[in-house]
Order: structure tokens, then sequence, then C-alpha cells
């Protein structure tokens, strides 16, 4: 680069002990104009204490809708190098399971087309290689894809399915949320590139309650590993916790959102009512050893999660109770079809799923999916009078 | 030619042999120290040594990254889901030397157990057209404050801070223990040549959650109604010519116990507490004073296990507005669609 840039706000942010972005923006601009060019930018937000970008931006690779963010400066003649700045979002494999290989083949492409900067990784779960031009982008495409690699989702399309670690490294994933994950991912290839949608829609898959990808909140489809018949305890591991210190009465039995575990401190036993638990994982987090999830595993599906805009954030809620999830997942996949049908068919413009489900109700949701009403959906049944009825069930 | 609908690369490629081996058949796991977690199953254990990362990283970053996973990994490593990274070790003689490179590389390992990790973040003024704040940055003052949180285990249970640039609450915020939410205090500014040129109009009237913006016809724009206007910038989402960017006026929220786990209480949005906080870059001053003094009112009075929303909801939210002396204003009483449920019906509260 031609001369050092004063950059004395973002400087104090290289400072102290957690890892600085400063330092990965000058890092990058040492080589390359772009990421300099940021640095110079982004320098002048912090004087500003406002964005620098413009409004929108719409690009993209032949082919497909969606997968590429287009972003320009309003300051173009300042920092001519990000007049075009725009973000590639490069699909994860499940789990963010890598080789050194594979990552130096994308930071080898981006060296040469891009940035240089990445987000490690977007939110959505997506590698997010951060500002290119538009002339690049479809230089871009073609060489990850000879590398094995596909963009992402955005716009009103499927975004990138995303899961937690699973089976990979977790003893408490109750289905195999990495294979789901990739699964998914392909067999809905079109709906991730080819926008067709009211809005977006997201999946997540967490292998149990804790739920590592916090798919209860952040997609649309929340599928939350879970078991049906009873946790199983091993009274000799007990005996060793109990013998560690740890307070299992009050560590264990007292937390249990349902009482349903009676600890003897006599005998140091452990029993469970199974028909009691709700499975929220408490006293399995606490003592593993000792407490295992039952033997029949599936999943519990929920939907409408959303953030705030427009009415207010959502968590997913029940829609299924329990779905075995074996591949080629095919119940679960044809209830998603008529999911997506009646979506696609009722829903307004950038109205999620949630949203939609919300004006219209639960009762026109599951008539029209056919999935069946049961008492887990709701935490209470209704305390207001004013039910809807359908006319064949009315007396002519 | 390129080969579209690839789809992603299969990740049963880019597992150790020690996973392949032990896949959905591990048997338990523990923590020998923060920052380090030893997966068992019966081909044996996996370590796995846990680092901090800022996200936004550079190619040359990744590769030192890859370099350290060559020599200690076999060459595998993978990304959690707050975007630490996570070495997997599978000789248990590699741990130490590898944590003492990462430190001496300036990747602090921890962020396990009962610990502060890694703040989930958006794109703030590096790359996004919305933000009412900046991202890196906060997270980066916050996390410089917290440092010793990342490294320790023995907190009450886990605390998740998340932070968005705006509303649109990307990532994580309206669900986190902390959240850090940029928000906007001005009614937009209109340019109504941007708005003719550039937006569909119904779609703009349609973004308002509170019904302020309407159409005018006459002047082919629209109008706002500015005391039904709660400035959360959707409005701008749709339309260039809403601008609502402002120095003097953005600034941050904070908002305080939700969290995602089913793990004894249910799943719990995040609550407005500190409804305003000053954008004062570089390092936000303000805003990590109020969360550090959160954080440890939590530690010093949480019971064992319990989540900063758990202990609050224990206590009672008046109880902790008086602990933690943040003032309690009319900005802190719902009044959207669904506030009437958050109103205490009951004449159970502490003075």
């Amino acid at each position: 680069m031609a001369e050092k840039r004063e950059t004395p706000q973002l400087d104090e942010l290289e400072k102290g002990p957690w890892p600085s972005f400063v330092t990965q923006i000058k890092r990058a601009g040492e080589k390359n104009a772009m990421a300099d060019d940021l640095l110079g930018l982004l320098e002048k937000s912090y004087e500003d204490k406002v964005g620098h970008w413009k409004h929108g931006g719409i690009v993209g690779v032949k082919g497909y809708g969606g997968g590429v963010i287009g972003r320009y400066t309003d300051m173009p003649e300042e920092f001519p190098n990000i007049s075009e700045f725009h973000t590639v979002r490069v699909a994860q494999p499940s789990g963010w399971f890598y080789t050194t290989d594979m990552l130096r083949d994308i930071c080898d492409v981006w060296e040469e087309r891009g940035s240089g900067l990445t987000n490690m990784h977007g939110s959505t779960g997506d590698i997010i290689l951060l500002g290119t031009h538009t002339d690049q982008l479809q230089p871009i495409f073609d060489d990850i894809s000879d590398k094995g690699f596909d963009l992402g989702g955005s716009g009103s399309d499927l975004r990138s399915p995303s899961c937690c670690v699973g089976p990979g490294r977790c003893e408490h994933a109750c289905y195999d949320t990495l294979d789901m994950c990739y699964d998914l991912t392909n067999e809905y290839q079109d709906e991730i590139h080819r926008p067709m949608w009211p809005y977006k829609f997201k999946f997540k898959m967490s292998g149990c309650a804790n739920d590592c990808v916090a798919a209860q909140a952040r997609a649309d489809c929340s599928i939350i590993g879970t078991w049906r018949d009873s946790i199983i305890i091993d009274q000799d591991e007990v005996k060793k916790y109990a013998e560690a210190g740890l307070d299992i009465q009050m560590d264990v039995c007292h937390r249990c959102p349902t009482h349903c575990l009676t600890y003897d401190k006599d005998t140091q036993e452990l029993t469970v009512n199974a028909e009691e638990c709700s499975r929220c994982m408490h006293c399995i987090n606490v003592m593993g050893k000792a407490i295992k999830q039952g033997k029949e595993k599936g999943a519990t599906i929920m939907i409408g999660a959303k953030s705030t805009i427009v009415k207010s954030a959502f968590m997913s809620w029940v829609v299924v109770p329990f779905m075995k999830m074996e591949p080629p997942y095919t119940e679960f996949k044809e209830m998603m079809d008529r999911i997506w049908d009646w979506w696609d068919e009722n829903g307004k413009t950038r109205e999620r799923i949630g949203e939609l489900i919300y004006r219209l109700g639960m009762g026109e949701f599951l008539r029209a999916t056919g999935i069946p009403a049961v008492p887990q959906m709701v935490y209470r049944p209704r305390a207001n009078p004013y039910v809807f009825w359908q006319k064949d069930e009315i007396e002519e | 030619m390129p080969k579209i609908d690839n789809g992603p690369p299969d990740y049963r490629k880019n597992l150790p042999p020690i996973i392949e081996q032990n896949y959905g058949k591990w048997d338990y796991h523990e923590s020998p120290r923060p920052g380090v977690l030893k997966h068992v199953g019966p081909a044996g254990a996996l370590y796995s040594v846990r680092c901090a990362s800022p996200r936004l990283v550079c190619v040359d970053f990744i590769r030192d990254v890859c370099a350290l996973a060559d020599k200690y990994c076999d060459g595998y490593l993978r990304f959690t889901s707050r975007n630490n990274i996570e070495f997997l070790v599978s000789d248990e003689q590699n741990v130490e030397p590898l944590i003492a490179e990462c430190e001496a590389q300036g990747m602090p390992v921890g962020g396990t157990g009962a610990s502060i990790s890694n703040v989930v973040h958006t794109q703030g003024w590096v790359h996004c057209h919305t933000p009412a704040t900046d991202a890196s940055g906060i997270t980066k003052a916050v996390m410089d404050d917290l440092f010793e949180y990342f490294q320790r285990d023995d907190l009450p249970n886990k605390l998740r801070i998340a932070m968005a640039c705006c509303l649109n609450m990307c990532g994580a915020a309206h669900v986190s223990d902390i959240a850090l939410v940029g928000i906007h205090r001005t009614v937009p500014r209109m340019d109504h040549d941007a708005i003719r040129k550039g937006t569909e109009i119904p779609s703009l009237v349609a973004s308002c959650p509170t019904a302020a913006i309407r159409p005018d016809p006459k002047n082919k724009s629209v109008t706002i109604v500015e005391e039904r206007c709660m400035y959360c910038g959707n409005c701008y989402t749709m339309s260039p010519g809403m601008h609502i960017m402002d120095s003097k006026n953005d600034g941050v929220a904070i908002l305080v116990g939700g969290k995602v786990s089913n793990a004894r209480t249910a799943p719990s949005f995040s609550r407005m507490v500190i409804p305003f906080l000053p954008n004062n870059p570089p390092r936000w001053p303000e805003v990590t004073e109020a969360v550090r003094h959160i954080v440890d009112l939590w530690i010093e009075n949480a019971r064992r296990g319990e989540r900063l929303g758990e202990w609050i909801e224990r206590i009672g939210w008046e109880r902790f507005f008086s602990m933690s002396g943040i003032p309690f204003t009319d900005k802190h009483i719902d009044d959207y669609i669904f506030s009437r449920e958050t109103f205490r019906t009951s004449a159970a509260f502490k003075y």
C-alpha cells in the first residue's frame, strides 16, 4: 500500500486481550487494497458514528437468485477500492467440520479475487467472504465450485440449514443432525438457490433440548432431538457423583422442573417417575455419566421462530411432539412440502411462516397441512370462548 | 462451466478418524481444564481445544490456524455455533503444546462450561446498510473487559452475550442472557425523490409495525404519523428514501435474561433493562460498564446453576432493578401487541 493510514480510533481496538478484528483488517490490508480501504471507511464511521454503506444492492451469479449480498459505499471517491464490496455466502459443511486443505482452497480463491476478509461464520452458518467487485462474482463461483463448494442462501428462499455437532462429538445427540442437515441441503438445492417464496425460511437441527444451534429461536423450522421412553440411571455412577461431593438433592432433584426425580440419601439411589419427565436435559447435563437418555430416539418438530420485525420476536412452538428421524427423512419432507405449499399460497410479501400462522390461526394451519391437534402444542388451552367452528362440524 | 446445485462439501470427509470410529457412540465428556473438552467413546478419547476468534478474520489468520491443525490435529478442525475455533486433537500429548502455541499467537483458550464464551454478533459499520451501531467494536470492547470470564468456568452457569446492530436482531440477541442491540430514536427523514424512484410503496407501507406510514398518492410518496413511529428502521430496509441513521441519537439498548436451552426452565426472550446508552466509539465505556455491572451482580447473587434470567425470575424483576440500581422508566413497560401478559396481574410483589 502507498502510505500508512491514520486510524487512531481503530488502533485503540488493537489493545486488550481479546483477539482484535482491527488487527485482522490491517493484516489483510497490507496486501489488499480493498481491505485497506475498508479500514479507512470504518475509521470514518467511528468518527461520524454512522454507517457508510449505500442502501441495498442486487448482484449475483448466473443460474442463481441468491447467495450474494451486494454492497456499495457512499464514499466511493475517497475509498475507490470498495466502491463495490459484495459479500459471497458459501455453504458450510455440516457442523462446521473442515480439513485444512479445503480451508486453504477457499483462502487461495478469496485472496486472488476478494478482499481477503471473511466471517467464520455468518449467524445462519455460511462461510462469509466479505467484500469483492461485481466482475469477480462469477469467477469466484466458478473457482469455488471447482473446489467442491457451492453458494448458500439469501433473499426469500430456503437459507443454508445448519446443525449442532451432533453424533460427531456429543453423547446427547438423539438423531444424526449432521446427516439430516446435509441431506436437506442437498434435497432442497433449488429452493436454496432460486428464491420463490413470500420470505426467508430457515432450518436448524439440534440433537437434544440443550439446543446448541439455538434452533428454537433462529429457525422457522426447529428440529430438536428427544426420546420417548425413560431416562436410564446407572446407580453405581450415581454413588460416584455423591462421593465426589455433588449435592444430588439440591443440584439435580430440586432443579428438576417436573420433580420426577427422587434421591434416597441413605442408599444413594436415584429413581425417576419416567411418565412425568419432560426431558429438559438438566439432570443429564449435571451427571451425564450416571444418567443417559432413553433408547427410543427421534425429534420434536417446532415451527415459527423469527426475530423482532414485524410482529415481535417469536420462538418456535411444537407441531409434532415426536417423529423418528432416519434417512431419507420421508415423513418429515412430505410434511414440509405441505407446509411450504400452504405458506407459499397464503403468505403475504415478507411474511414469515410464524406470522402467517399467527394471522390465520393454528386451526387453519393444521387443517391445511393435515397435522393433528395435540395438547403438547400449547402451554395451556385458550381462556377466551371466541371459537371458530367449521361448517361440517355443525348440524344442518 | 461451473457445476451448479452442487451443495456443501460432504462433512463425512472432514471427520478425523477418532470421530469416525466413535460416531454416534460417545459415552460421556468432561472438561479437564477451561477451554478443553474430553469426549470418550469405545474407540478412545478426543480432546477439543476451544479458541477465541474475532469472527471477522483474514485469510492469513485462517492459514495460521490451519498450520496449527496440521501440526497437532492431522489437519482436522471445526468452528462452533458461537464462532469459536475447535482443534480436534486425538493425541493427548498434543494438548498442552497446542494450547501454548494458541496463546502465543493471540488466540486465547476458553469458552467452555460455566464461562462467558464468544459474543454472537453481526456486521455493523463494517458491511451493513441499516446499523444503529457497530458490532465488531462493541464485541471487542465488552470481551476485553470480561476477558477473565472467558478463561474461567466457575460462574453460576454459562452466560451468553449477543450483539445486534439494529432491530432486525440478526443472530441471537432476542434470546441471550445479555443482549446489546443498536437502536434509533428519531423519525426517518424522507427523501421523496428516492422514495419515488426506488420504492414499492405498498411494501413500504406494510413494513411498518405500528402503521405509522401512509401512502401519499398525490406526491407518489408516503407520509409518516410521527407520534406512531418508534424508529425501528424497517421502512429504510424497504426504501432508500427513509433515512434513519442519526449520529447523535443512535445508540445501544441492553436486554437481559433470555435463553434457548430447555434445561430446567423453558426458553425465554431477553427483556429490556437499559433502553438507551450512547454510541461512544471506539470503546463504548457506558456499555461495557453496564454489562460488567450486571454480570458481577449475577455472579455475586445467583445460586449454583442459575442462568441470569432464572435468577431474575426467582428474585423478581422489581428486586433486580433495586439491586442493580438501574432506573426503571415508562420505556420499560411494553406497549406493543403482546404487552398485556407482561403486566403484573397479581398483588404478590416485593417493595
